[in-house]
């Protein structure tokens, strides 16, 4: 019955013939890894491209950069339902807050609006959220807004299930005044090592860069991706 | 917003009017020796390719209740629009009702606006509803279709979780299916290449999967229409019924016969103009 399928995370309600698999029972999720560096001019962001349903890749390449506007993008992480709801109710205030404004949003208002509907509805959503951008007032700015629905800036930020194997990394090789191709570089590296430990996440590795001129993306590939075991 | 809907989208909160009704009659038949029929699943093959012409989906034919068959020729790939057809997988009637208020809900839209729906609109509102039924709705959508700003496929979560694929698979079969279109998928593909794709690919999932089997449906989208092609191969197991299980009329004979009139009466009249200047 629909009531069954409640919750999704509610153990096997379903019968040995039903011919759903378990997997799809399952809620989609972005087990991943983002991260987002601040540099003199703007930002640079990455994620990795994978989407799981229990232990099923759902989509293998999928786009976890998300824009918000010309210069925000939000990096998304935890449900893909959810952070795809949030983001767009986001996407669309912050768009009207700006017609209204007539300029530009501000990367703190974007990051605010992320922070007030994760925190209000902090029981019912699964999202872990880092939103960075370009604007005039202050340059490139990096906001982490986590599960339960904090806000802190810090100029480094890494989210998603992958991103504990690479505290240690983030920390020992983040310097301040980076360049931005030090930074996408910095990004890639510390993707490709969290891919390589992370079940949930791999695939591609998706980068942009956003500052005032605007946005460039890049792909590194899986093959392309830097390697740094020996075996 | 600027779309008018057949049925109003209910005021905030979830409606569970039904789960109360379900429980209230499964407490009656518990007590005796019947047990509530299970819903209707389609375990399922379904797959979709975008191609250079255009969209090709396709589908297996069966649905299974329990462990039954209960329909050998089950339409799978739903009427969205001229240019858009959905393939579901899942709770058969979430995914036959979620498409028939969609393609409803576009019809509208499209008389209104003069418009052929785009296939990203169509998207957006499964989304929508999908989300805030928070999984209660057991539907896993393929949408395909053809729009002024080319050839898409997505699919739709039964949470509301949107994914836009050149190539894909779901429902039971996927995994079978999902092996050939992994296998042999280029970019740009011609029609009739992709539509063997496709045929190989539910061929596979039926073969495979338990939940899927019966005939293949294909359908073709393209910008000069659309190519339902239902079966597109079929079963090599049919079997053939043992006689006829349509009687004629007059079988069973008629004994008596009565007709009691019935006598009404006009009570009361009113006539109601209608303006149409």
């Amino acid at each position: 019955m629909a009531a069954y399928m409640s919750a999704g995370r509610s153990a096997n309600a379903f019968s040995t013939h039903d011919f759903v698999p378990e997997w799809a029972q399952e809620e989609v999720s972005t087990g991943t890894t983002i991260m987002a560096v601040e540099f003199d001019g703007g930002v640079v962001i990455g994620a990795d491209s994978r989407t799981t349903t229990g232990a099923y890749i759902a989509n293998r390449v999928t786009d976890k950069l998300t824009p918000i506007h010309d210069h925000i993008f939000c990096c998304r992480s935890g449900s893909a339902a959810d952070t795809q709801a949030v983001a767009d109710a986001v996407t669309y205030q912050l768009g009207f807050h700006s017609i209204e404004l007539d300029e530009p949003p501000l990367v703190q208002t974007a990051a605010n609006l992320f922070q007030q509907m994760c925190y209000r509805y902090r029981e019912e959503l699964m999202a872990g959220i880092i939103v960075a951008g370009w604007d005039k007032r202050r340059g490139g700015q990096v906001y982490t807004v986590p599960m339960g629905g904090m806000i802190v800036r810090q100029p480094v930020s890494v989210g998603g299930s992958g991103s504990s194997y690479i505290y240690g990394f983030m920390d020992s090789n983040y310097k301040p005044g980076m360049t931005k191709e030090e930074c996408l570089h910095f990004c890639t590296q510390a993707l490709a090592l969290a891919m390589e430990r992370d079940g949930s996440s791999g695939g591609v590795a998706r980068l942009a860069a956003i500052t005032e001129e605007g946005l460039e993306r890049r792909v590194v590939l899986g093959h392309q991706l830097p390697k740094f075991s020996n075996t | 917003m600027a779309l008018s809907n057949v049925v109003e989208t209910p005021a905030s909160g979830f409606n569970f009017e039904n789960v109360s009704r379900n429980v209230a009659l499964e407490g009656l038949l518990e007590g005796g020796h019947t047990k509530a029929p299970k819903p209707m699943k389609t375990g399922t093959t379904i797959a979709g390719v975008v191609c250079k012409d255009g969209v090709v989906l396709g589908a297996d034919t069966r649905a299974t209740s329990g462990e039954v068959v209960a329909d050998k020729m089950c339409a799978k790939i739903h009427y969205i629009s001229p240019n858009m057809y959905c393939c579901g997988a899942g709770t058969a009637a979430d995914t036959e009702k979620t498409t028939d208020l969609l393609s409803s809900n576009l019809t509208i839209f499209s008389m209104n606006s003069g418009r052929n729906p785009r296939v990203v609109m169509a998207v957006n509102i499964l989304q929508d509803m999908l989300f805030r039924y928070r999984g209660q709705i057991g539907a896993s959508l393929i949408l395909g279709g053809v729009d002024c700003t080319g050839n898409h496929l997505y699919t739709v979560g039964p949470y509301g979780s949107i994914d836009k694929v050149p190539y894909l698979a779901m429902g039971s079969g996927d995994l079978a299916a999902l092996g050939i279109l992994e296998d042999r998928f280029k970019p740009n593909m011609e029609l009739e290449e992709a539509k063997e794709l496709v045929r190989d690919a539910i061929h596979s999932g039926i073969m495979s999967d338990l939940g899927s089997g019966n005939n293949i449906d294909i359908c073709v989208i393209t910008k000069q229409g659309v190519d339902y092609i239902r079966p597109y191969q079929e079963s090599e197991y049919k079997d053939k019924r043992q006689r006829r299980y349509k009687y004629r009329p007059g079988t069973t004979s008629i004994l008596t016969e009565k007709i009691v009139p019935l006598e009404l009466e006009v009570v009361q009249e009113t006539v109601q103009r209608m303006d149409t200047a």
